[in-house]
């Protein structure tokens, strides 16, 4: 199954399924997450947010909050300093994010942050926050795409220009970037298609939905260090970006990881830990801030709303000719859509010669968004994915064999520049077509629907230590906050190169002083780069026994090989052994006891940019039944197929793929941020935004295809973000199966459904 | 701020007294004042069962119970749900189906899945799943918890303690 990258070893622990290391913690309730942290005489910190979609700040008296009782610090945006708009690395524009902290000047978004207040407790927090004083003056506000990039729309930023275009406007607008992806001719191409189909989707802003409300604790020491408990999604994130917003070195910072309650993309950024660090400062008492679920909700990243046009040419035999698309994705508040990644997906899993692809960033009036698995990717998926399927129905092909006929593979140049090395998207598209599902019988106003999905996965940086243990039992140390059950998949990976059970590997998530730089747990690279990590020094960690080996035995150190958890000699040293009746291998435990005769503490260490995380492909096949006097859609069946590459711990590969298609099948369905005519968000909390739960779903079969990455020691390519691609348009193209309705709208929820079946029916 | 009012109840078997005020739920007053912090809070409002904890036998939402209402009960948390060195086969069986990822729903998943098997030690697989609905999970797909539930409940063979 690995030949391809050239690894064709036989895994002792690799694919099995152990328990996870912290598994009996996170049972027992004994696993400490962020709001589980306390320490001797801390003060909580509220905020104050905006009661107003777009306003200026005219006056803010926080006189009569900081006279009451108990409250110890409130502070606003004069408390932090003031970055010039410019002050930006990489897609991080971190004036944006300090006025995203606390709102300087104006209020971009219902909820936006104003002023904060530390207090004895949360209570007296709360009463504080009724005394702090705002005069706003209320300015119009904008929430939906079309008419935030209307001429005459209110403009949320006086200095935003539209970048990518040429010249650059000398009027500002909320389109904060126009980018645009094209490869040949897309009009001539045209000449060549028998069938355009042209289609306009358009989907809801949505949360991340983690159940884990955001929350730390900061104590600033009076010489300026500061130490920050948090959950996050990367504590070096929250290290770094706290430094830049307050000007602090980032040596005065050591964030201390806790367990993360679901991030899902929403915990990339910060928005309490700098206030925290300010309010402790001025206080000189740890402050800890806990966000409730409405602040959640309006505060923290969203994933965009967005509308989409794809226009596609395509020849009688079902191949794609030529496509067109535009995709206009909300920023919230400040620039930052994942518009390109949308656009360098939407076209991803096709070959295609000719194609011409426009994003355009906007902003409005909601709070900014943040990355939400695949950021970008799922409504990119859901315009092409469904109009795919409605050139295989127009041509009378089967939708499979077209998909196949369009499919990219080894050596295709992707849609968004670079060629494909090994990937899978051809074996997915076989399990499908294998797969009991795909052919069985379907029930009244039931209908199956399939879709292909598609992400780049990252590598980034990592750092890892293996230290070997006095008895030969081994300490796994990195820095990326376990998601979804990562610690298992680096203790496997440890074991699997020292050669000793996996219960005798204790992985550890290190705080930022205890183990070099880890880039966030994000783009599905942690099991990919720091597993690979993990793998170098694991393998130093051989080496070096392999040398102790040699030492203690008197002889070459390439003489000596590493097997089953020993040394083993080979060739002169081997004879050498046999004439001295000494040869036989020399178990870890051996090593490990005699360290400190040869050389001192065995300790392995890695730090890499990793690169080459290989792409993701997922099909999910899907069977709705839908309700037609309701408009309600069931899921009856669904089954995910996905190329992992390696499955290190299949268990939880199988649960990121199910995770991922539960998400998928509530932005599908039922969810989407609803606001009211002033702009503020009538449904913040868990009753009214509607996730799945666990009487929505069906069983979720899962089939792991596994074409091996060749950038991977064992082959190892991301899983945890292309599953929440597919769901969508497999989902609408299952509707269209079971009542022969195209949905282009999110959510496919019972009003809009029924709405469309209505009208089908040529009624009002 | 009103006094604070002195409570006693039974917890996980042991008696315990605390003091609070009248405003504050359960579950604030477990994890804030009694430092047990397996009992989590994803809304504070009833929506998400994070905070699920067994009052007098009956499955509630600690944060929709006021804590003075404790005075007088018996209270199970997830601290309460091991016995010594022995996890509770519904432990067992979400670590062995991998039916945690983040593991913030976890302890409100396996408080109510006890209530579930006490009342109904054979459920279905749609009597599993409408019992769960009201706890949210947001990692898993609620597949491997299911599977964990309905395994369970054939390893124990109707000995639902």
């Amino acid at each position: 199954m690995s030949e391809s990258n050239g690894s064709d070893r036989k895994f002792k622990w690799v694919g099995t399924r152990p328990i996870r290391h912290d598994g009996v913690d996170k049972v027992t309730g004994r696993a400490n997450y962020g709001a589980d942290f306390d320490l001797p005489g801390m003060l909580h910190a509220c905020m104050l947010r905006s009661p107003h979609a777009h306003a200026r700040i005219l006056r803010i008296d926080t006189s009569k909050a900081l006279a009451l009782e108990g409250v110890k610090a409130v502070i606003t945006s004069d408390d932090i300093p003031e970055l010039a708009l410019t002050d930006a690395s990489g897609p991080t524009n971190f004036s944006d994010l300090s006025r995203n902290v606390l709102a300087r000047d104006k209020v971009l978004y219902h909820g936006h942050a104003v002023a904060a207040v530390a207090a004895t407790s949360t209570r007296i927090a709360q009463e504080a926050l009724a005394l702090i004083e705002v005069e706003y003056e209320p300015l119009p506000h904008v929430l939906d795409l079309r008419a935030a990039m209307a001429p005459d729309a209110p403009i949320l930023h006086d200095h935003m220009r539209t970048k990518g275009v040429d010249p650059t406007p000398d009027k500002a607008s909320n389109i904060a970037a126009k980018m645009e992806l094209s490869r040949g001719d897309v009009d001539q191409a045209r000449a060549y298609a028998d069938i355009i189909i042209e289609r306009e989707f358009e989907t809801a802003t949505v949360h991340q939905g983690d159940i884990e409300p955001h929350a730390c604790v900061a104590q600033t020491n009076e010489d300026g260090q500061t130490t920050v408990w948090a959950s996050s999604q990367g504590h070096f994130m929250i290290r770094a970006y706290s430094a830049r917003l307050l000007q602090l070195d980032i040596s005065q910072i050591k964030v201390i990881p806790m367990e993360i309650g679901g991030g899902f993309g929403g915990k990339t950024t910060v928005y309490l830990e700098p206030i925290a660090i300010v309010l402790s400062r001025k206080t000189g008492r740890p402050v800890k801030a806990v966000m409730t679920r409405d602040e959640v909700f309006r505060a923290t990243g969203p994933a965009p709303a967005t509308l989409i046009n794809v226009k596609f040419g395509a020849n009688r035999d079902g191949k794609v000719v030529a496509a067109k698309c535009k995709l206009v994705y909300e920023a919230g508040a400040f620039p930052g859509s994942p518009v390109t990644a949308g656009a360098m997906c939407i076209l991803a899993p096709f070959d295609l010669d000719h194609f011409l692809i426009e994003g355009y960033d906007v902003v409005v009036n909601k709070p900014k968004t943040a990355a939400y698995r695949a950021p970008g990717a799922p409504p990119a998926a859901f315009a092409a994915e469904t109009v795919i399927d409605e050139i295989a129905h127009e041509l009378e092909i089967d939708p499979l064999d077209l998909r196949r006929n369009n499919a990219v593979s080894k050596g295709s140049q992707a849609a968004y520049g670079p060629k494909f090395s090994d990937i899978g998207l051809l074996e997915t598209l076989d399990a499908l077509r294998a797969h009991p599902h795909y052919s069985a019988p379907l029930g009244e106003n039931q209908g199956r629907g399939f879709a292909v999905g598609f992400w780049f996965n990252a590598g980034m940086q990592s750092s890892a230590e293996v230290k070997l243990n006095e008895d030969g039992t081994a300490i796994v140390i990195e820095g990326c906050p376990d998601i979804g059950g990562s610690r298992a998949s680096m203790a496997i990976m440890a074991a699997e190169e020292l050669g000793i059970d996996v219960y005798k590997v204790r992985p550890v998530v290190a705080d930022t002083e205890t183990v070099g730089i880890n880039d966030t747990t994000g783009g599905s690279r942690v099991t990919f780069a720091t597993g690979m990590a993990v793998i170098e020094a694991s393998q130093e960690v051989v080496k070096q026994c392999c040398q102790r080996a040699a030492s203690v035995w008197d002889i070459d150190p390439t003489d000596v090989i590493w097997q089953d958890g020993c040394a083993v000699a080979t060739g002169d040293g081997a004879k050498k052994l046999e004439k001295e009746d000494k040869l036989v291998p020399m178990p870890i435990a051996e090593i490990a006891a005699g360290a400190a005769r040869t050389g001192g503490p065995i300790t392995g260490k890695a730090s890499l940019n990793a690169r080459g995380a290989g792409p993701a492909f997922a099909v999910h096949l899907v069977d709705v039944e839908v309700d037609r006097d309701t408009g309600k859609v069931e899921i009856v069946r669904y089954t995910t197929i996905q190329d992992a590459g390696r499955a290190i711990h299949p268990a939880y590969v199988e649960g990121q793929m199910q995770g991922g298609a539960a998400q998928g099948i509530g932005w599908a369905l039922n969810e989407e941020y609803v606001y009211d005519a002033d702009g503020v968000l009538a449904n913040p909390g868990f009753l009214d935004y509607r996730m799945p739960v666990a009487l929505d779903l069906p069983m979720i079969d899962t089939v792991i295809v596994e074409v091996p990455n060749p950038r991977h020691p064992y082959g190892v390519r991301g899983v945890g973000e292309v599953p929440i691609v597919p769901p969508i348009p497999a989902i609408a193209n299952a509707i269209h199966d079971a009542i022969g309705i195209r949905m282009r709208k999110l959510p496919m929820s019972p009003p809009n459904v029924l709405a469309e079946l209505v009208r089908a029916s040529g009624g009002a | 701020m009103a006094r604070k009012t002195h409570v006693q109840t039974t917890i996980n078997g042991e008696q315990t007294e605390f003091l609070c005020h009248p405003h504050q739920s359960l579950s604030e007053v477990l994890r804030d004042e009694l430092h047990m912090t397996g009992t989590k809070e994803g809304c504070t409002t009833g929506d998400c069962g994070a905070c699920s904890v067994l009052l007098d036998g009956r499955l509630v939402c600690g944060c929709l119970v006021l804590a003075i209402e404790a005075e007088d009960t018996e209270i199970t948390t997830i601290e309460g749900m091991a016995s010594g060195e022995k996890l509770h086969p519904l432990q067992q069986k979400f670590l062995e189906h991998a039916a945690l990822q983040c593991g913030i729903c976890t302890p409100g998943f396996l408080i109510a899945a006890k209530a579930l098997l006490e009342h109904n030690p054979d459920p279905t697989e749609h009597e599993v799943r409408y019992w769960l609905s009201g706890n949210l999970c947001r990692c898993t797909g609620y597949d491997k918890i299911v599977a964990a539930v309905l395994d369970a409940a054939q390893s124990m063979g109707g000995d639902t303690r």
